[in-house]
């Protein structure tokens, strides 16, 4: 990168910085102009010069000129006016310049806010670019944390500065230049001091000033290293919590604190020490004017006129000054954090761009084998982890990479997958050195998924969908106002060197896939998570997830069907008990009280969980009902047994996990609020406490709790409650719950609980897994079981994919590999965190997969246990680094080598 | 049921004969109150043990698997507890329970029966009691087996 800011922003932002300037320049005019009007209206109508006599009128909008050798000449002769017509017309006049000059002013800046936000974005973008293009040594010694510092926040005061870059140096400098020669003219003498000063201030504030920039450096440096232990606190919590070491964190960040304040504190120090000097400096001169300038105007050596117009050009001098050394200053503070960041972009051995180039088109299969030629890799410490390995992976060929604990294997799939490059030798393809081919061959072509996996914060679909986006292969149709956006997308793209891909467009590669459009794709997806073992995963979190109904809608179209089928079935195999379906007019024992109240799924926060007590709506509906001095005495009973079961546990007690009525915290509250309402009647108790014992009896459900507080009368008053509640539901509450309603979807329900529709049984221990089953069962009698998949990749998989199991991410990188269908495929120990049961599953399942439809790639697998490299044609053994056996699974077993012992 | 009868059941089986009552009620009120229907299986041989029971109503069978297919070794009534010897022992489960009748049962998992076993040593006494008798019923049967042969 251009390691000088000027070059960088001169380079590219020539054209408009002339242009800019030549504007600023023209505002001039108008800005001079108004400047001497006002002096034109007090002289003329105000004070009456020229309009002596009662009815005099003067020329306006005379235009004459004294043009040389012509003489005289009148262009337009004006309007002749009276006093006050003068005044009013002056007037206006200054009005339009007020505008023209605000007008300038307008243009200018909203032209230099653009200019700089522009390059922000080129700076930006450039440097995104170049992580991108990084090798990948570099990665082991930043921290994420500080590359995103720099990109977001230390580039982030170029933008202000950029426009004004060129700008302020010409404009200010010419003024105080213009002021300078002014008061030369004036007096030489007096002039020289201004201009002595003037030097004095060039030279030492600068120098001053070094040590600014020198602090400015360390305080960037600082609160860069600041976000990058930041950010290793958050990615490293469990870390911290596990050792008990979160003082320690504390402590560092304190010291780091500590010294960014005194980094901080020194700066603020002198940079008002410069600022005091500088403003004594500037003040000085005046001083130097009275005492000298005042000793030869006594002396009579210099006219008094000439002393005051002196003076008076001063005032225009120190402005400008103070404003080109605060630019200067800017500039310098500026050029200090750019360098600092180019300084850490600056990186050999840089991808070159062809490599990541843009290829739309299939850049066609890799036929040549992929070959190892004295291969040599080191790791950071410089121990071999490869030491001159020459081996070829032939098109078609199952290799298992077998190692001991200092093998070498893992390194070697690595350099495959391009994520290690080796310190000698080379690998190449055909005749093409792997490196030197571009990604859009290689990250087609081949795929690689290893223990570490890195899943994106995204869908569960998208980061599957991740390894298939390689070009925008559609053109988005915009139309209207969208059209026009995308224009502006595009030219404002260009405008800041950045790259005009739609990121709209649809990227994902179904021909790889070997789909022909989205819905093929899904029957590829099916496959490699049926492949991979993830499928069952997969459906129980589509359960237990709300559908997306603009996108699942066979889901909400068939529910009905599904549900009476879910009936069919449980009674054909005897077990209608399992489920008590919710039905409108009647009370579902084994729903909870508030459920039972509701009938609905609450799609807010106004209805849901304790807010429901709360509500003044529901809580009229209970009155009238006369339900609330019932549930009321219901929630006491609660509360009272409740206390007397748990008060004497300790907080962290395992039984509280069986309370659902509150939690251990708020038991001392309950307590409390006993004593308060105990014998208190119940028209004497407020409305907020009377909320706190109702909600109690929310959570009630009899055959669970067996508190013996339900009866008949009571059931049949909640049911008649529940439409009451509806029947005058005002409209605000109208989007806060969905009713339940056995031919509808319920949007804010899961969809277990959309299909159940109803409650499982709280008496049956194995009834949830046995309704899953059943579950299952009919989907996809029905064919609804992709729809689930569907619903189910819709999991957003959180941070870094946390909301994974370590083996379902490892799982779904391994079906992300699967899915490209690529040439090469190379598997480097990819699923570590399962155990060896499942690995085995897995592994065959793969491999399967990998060949189905007469496809053949080459699968190379570095596998964590010897005895599953028996399902492989080849078996290459790696030890310290050296290539040691390779062979059949046979051949090695009959030669007794390490591979046998490792067996063993 | 409602749980005071379940305490009064709870109260009634030896092994809680000594546990104040509304110690007892914590205890039924943390338990799963669960239905078994003729046939059902409580729990497997050879699964891992996490929960006893208390049986509140109907008849189970304990049954061993043998070579030719399971042996009816007991039989449980109301009152009885069964299922808390994997518990105690961390050991997967010696026989096979089989409801035999329409069964309800209070189904107390394992952390929380050590829990108790913690706090009332009384029970633990008792757990012992009951425990040493029925070892000395089984040396018995082994001295009379041995003498038959």
């Amino acid at each position: 990168m251009e390691p000088s800011l000027a070059r960088y922003i001169w380079t590219h932002t020539r054209k408009q910085q002339l242009w800019i300037l030549m504007i600023v320049v023209l505002s001039m005019i108008p800005y001079f102009m108004s400047f001497d009007l006002p002096k034109l209206i007090v002289n003329g109508p105000i004070q009456g010069k020229g309009f002596e006599q009662p009815g005099a009128t003067q020329p306006f909008m005379r235009l004459h000129y004294d043009l040389p050798f012509i003489g005289d000449v009148l262009f337009f002769s004006g309007f002749q006016l009276g006093r006050k017509a003068t005044l009013l017309a002056l007037s206006l006049v200054f009005l339009l310049l007020v505008v023209i000059n605000g007008l300038f002013k307008l243009y200018i800046n909203t032209y230099k806010g653009r200019l700089g936000e522009r390059m922000l974005r080129r700076i930006r973008f450039e440097l995104v670019d170049r992580v991108l293009r990084f090798p990948p040594v570099y990665f082991k010694r930043v921290k994420s944390a500080e590359v995103a510092t720099m990109v977001k926040d230390e580039v982030e005061p170029l933008g202000g500065f950029i426009g004004d870059a060129f700008l302020q140096p010409v404009l200010l400098g010419g003024q105080a230049l213009t002021a300078m020669l002014f008061i030369l003219v004036q007096n030489v003498w007096l002039g020289m001091i201004a201009f002595v000063i003037v030097v004095i201030q060039i030279v030492l504030i600068p120098r001053m000033r070094r040590r600014l920039i020198v602090l400015g450096r360390q305080r960037q440096l600082t609160a860069r290293a600041l976000s990058g232990r930041v950010g290793e606190i958050v990615d490293g919590i469990g870390a911290v919590h596990v050792h008990d070491t979160s003082n320690y964190e504390r402590a560092d960040i304190a010291a780091r604190l500590g010294l960014i304040f005194k980094i901080r504190f020194d700066l603020y120090q002198w940079k008002f020490m410069v600022k005091f000097l500088n403003n004594f400096l500037a003040q000085i001169t005046p001083f130097l004017f009275y005492m000298i300038g005042g000793y030869l105007a006594i002396a009579g050596r210099l006219n008094v006129g000439q002393l005051v117009a002196v003076i008076g050009a001063y005032k225009d001098l120190p402005g400008p000054m103070k404003e080109l050394i605060d630019w200067d200053q800017d500039r310098q503070d500026v050029q200090v954090k750019y360098q600092q960041v180019v300084e850490q972009f600056t990186v050999e051995d840089l991808i070159a761009p062809r490599i990541g180039a843009l290829m739309v088109d299939d850049p066609g299969p890799m036929t040549n084998p992929l070959s190892a030629v004295s291969l040599s890799i080191a790791d950071d410490g410089g121990a071999m982890l490869l030491d001159r390995i020459s081996l070829q992976v032939k098109p078609g060929e199952t290799v298992a990479l077998v190692s001991t604990a200092t093998g070498g294997a893992e390194a070697l799939a690595e350099a495959f997958a391009r994520l290690n490059w080796p310190d000698s030798g080379r690998i190449v393809s055909g005749a093409d050195d792997l490196l030197e081919l571009p990604e859009a061959v290689t990250g087609r072509r081949m795929s690689y998924a290893s223990s570490d996996v890195f899943l994106f914060h995204a869908s569960l679909r998208d980061n599957l969908l991740y390894g298939l986006k390689h070009a925008p292969l559609t053109s988005v149709p915009y139309e209207g106002a969208a059209a026009d956006q995308q224009r502006w997308n595009i030219a404002e793209a260009h405008r800041s060197g950045n790259p005009d891909l739609d990121v709209h467009s649809d990227w994902i590669d179904y021909a790889s896939a070997g789909a022909t459009g989205p819905h093929g794709l899904f029957e590829a997806v099916r496959r490699v998570l049926d492949a991979v073992v993830l499928s069952r995963d997969i459906l129980d979190l589509g359960l237990r997830s709300l559908a997306d109904l603009q996108r699942h809608t066979e889901l909400a179209k068939r529910i009905v069907e599904l549900r009476a089928a879910l009936r069919t079935r449980l009674e054909q195999e005897g077990l209608s008990g399992l489920v008590v379906p919710f039905e409108p007019g009647a009370y579902n024992k084994e729903a909870t009280i508030g459920q039972n109240l509701l009938f609905g799924a609450a799609s807010g926060l106004a209805l849901a969980d304790k807010a429901l007590a709360a509500n003044p709506y529901f809580a009229s509906v209970l009155k009238q009902a006369g339900l609330d001095g019932t549930l009321y005495g219901m929630g006491m009973e609660i509360a009272e047994q409740t206390i007397e079961l748990f008060a004497d546990l300790p907080p962290d007690h395992q039984f509280f996990q069986q309370l659902a009525f509150m939690s251990a915290e708020e038991i001392p509250a309950y307590e409390t609020l006993l004593q308060r309402l105990k014998n208190r009647p119940y028209e004497a108790v407020s409305e907020a406490d009377r909320a706190m014992i109702i909600t109690l009896s929310f959570a009630y459900i009899e055959p669970l709790h067996r508190f013996g507080l339900l009866s008949d009368e009571l059931m049949n008053k909640i049911v008649a409650a529940r439409n009451q509640f509806y029947e005058n539901l005002p409209p605000e509450l109208q989007n806060a719950v969905e009713r339940y309603d056995p031919a509808k979807y319920i949007a804010a329900a899961t969809v277990m609980d959309n299909v159940l529709f109803g409650r499982v049984g709280n008496n049956h221990p194995d009834a949830p897994d046995r309704i899953r089953a059943i579950v299952y069962d009919i989907l996809d009698e029905l064919g609804l079981y992709a729809e689930l998949l569907d619903v189910g990749l819709d999991f957003d998989v959180g941070a870094g994919g946390r909301r994974l199991t370590g083996g379902q991410r490892q799982k779904l990188d391994v079906a992300r590999a699967l899915l490209k269908r690529p040439d090469f495929l190379i598997l480097n120990r990819p699923l570590s965190a399962l155990d060896q049961r499942m690995q085995d599953k897995v592994l065959r399942n793969v491999l399967e997969e990998a060949r189905r439809d007469d496809h053949s790639p080459a699968i190379v697998w570095a596998v964590t246990n010897p005895a599953m490299a028996m399902m492989f044609d080849r078996v290459i053994v790696f030890d310290s680094g050296q290539l040691v056996e390779d062979g059949t699974h046979e051949t090695l077993l009959a030669e007794n080598g390490i591979f046998k012992e490792l067996l063993s | 049921m409602l749980l005071k009868d379940e305490v009064g059941m709870l109260q009634r089986v030896p092994l809680f004969s000594g546990i104040e009552p509304a110690k007892l009620k914590l205890l039924a009120f943390t338990s799963d109150r669960v239905n078994y229907s003729a046939g059902q299986i409580l729990f497997r041989q050879g699964d891992e043990g996490d929960a006893a029971y208390v049986i509140l109503s109907g008849k189970a069978d304990i049954l061993v698997d043998s070579d030719s297919g399971p042996i009816k070794v007991a039989e449980l009534l109301p009152n009885s507890i069964v299922g808390e010897i994997a518990i105690l022992c961390n050991s997967s489960r010696t026989a096979t329970v089989r409801a035999a009748t329409q069964l309800e049962a209070l189904r107390i998992r394992k952390d929380h029966f050590l829990r108790l076993m913690k706090e009332f040593p009384e029970m633990t006494i008792e757990m012992v009691r009951v425990l040493a008798d029925r070892l000395s019923h089984t040396t018995a049967d082994l001295i009379d087996a041995r003498s038959a042969k």
